[in-house]
């Protein structure tokens, strides 16, 4: 576990780098955990993040296929977002826990 | 003296599948996506049996064997007796009830899968030889099929460093 300070805030991240605490994110933590990705996020990216924090918030596992039928973003544009980890990338930016689905 | 190897990540997997029952069709589909989720290149070579799994009329209806297989159980866990396996309409019942169980832990039919795989960069091949031996052609396969490759074509494909083939 590493703690780093962000925008003024200092964070709690676990050894892959996500927020330990989902109530400490907010935009400036999102840009900056999107900029160690190689990431710049726009409004469409931000639509997401959202969403994967109300579906967290709710408690629903998530997965791809969840995500690719939000209405948000259907699944080749969520690779298009998120290059190289769709779901690990976003949920890590959007500060909820690593999801543990396969699918 | 310790000697420290670092480990390279893998790079691209090309998985073979040359079964068509449930179990052989998304052991390939799951390690598929899952490769392409995280960013690792997959190629997906379809032969002989798990041709099902590509051609359009068959790759909704694929089932899972219910004789021949020990690990076939009932609901609870008691044995599944192979002569109620030979009854008509089981295996169609067992099929359709494992489909069900997937679909409550989001595991798409096979050609929603195929398409979450492909709209990842996954590519999806048939087997030349294959399709001559069951006499199909282009067009019964899934239309996101890349093309029909001799095992040669498919090799080609599997070069470069950290690489894996897979025969599910």
């Amino acid at each position: 576990m590493t703690s780093k300070t962000i925008a003024g805030l200092t964070v709690q991240l676990n050894d892959e780098g996500y927020l330990k605490d989902p109530s400490q994110w907010n935009r400036e933590i999102a840009e900056e955990l999107a900029r160690e990705t190689g990431i710049e996020l726009t409004g469409k990216h931000f639509e997401v993040l959202e969403y994967l924090r109300e579906q967290h918030a709710a408690g629903v596992p998530l997965t791809i296929r969840k995500v690719g039928k939000s209405g948000i973003v259907d699944i080749k544009g969520l690779y298009t977002l998120f290059p190289g980890g769709p779901l690990k990338y976003s949920s890590k930016i959007a500060g909820i826990p690593k999801p543990v689905s396969c699918v | 003296m310790k000697s420290e190897t670092i480990e390279k990540p893998l790079k691209k997997v090309c998985i073979i599948c040359a079964k068509g029952s449930i179990e052989d069709v998304y052991a390939t589909l799951v390690l598929a996506n899952g490769a392409v989720m995280e960013g690792i290149e997959a190629k997906l070579f379809f032969t002989f049996f798990g041709l099902d799994a590509i051609t359009v009329k068959q790759m909704n209806k694929i089932r899972t064997g219910t004789l021949g297989n020990p690990a076939m159980r009932m609901p609870g866990g008691l044995p599944f007796p192979s002569l109620l396996g030979a009854m008509p309409g089981v295996e169609a019942g067992v099929s359709a009830m494992m489909k069900s169980q997937m679909e409550k832990l989001d595991i798409p039919p096979v050609g929603e899968f195929l398409e979450m795989i492909t709209a990842g960069g996954g590519e999806v091949y048939a087997c030349k030889l294959a399709m001559d031996m069951f006499k199909l052609e282009e067009e019964d396969l899934w239309e996101g099929c890349s093309g029909v490759l001799t095992v040669g074509d498919f090799y080609a494909m599997c070069g470069g460093e950290n690489t894996q083939i897979i025969f599910t």
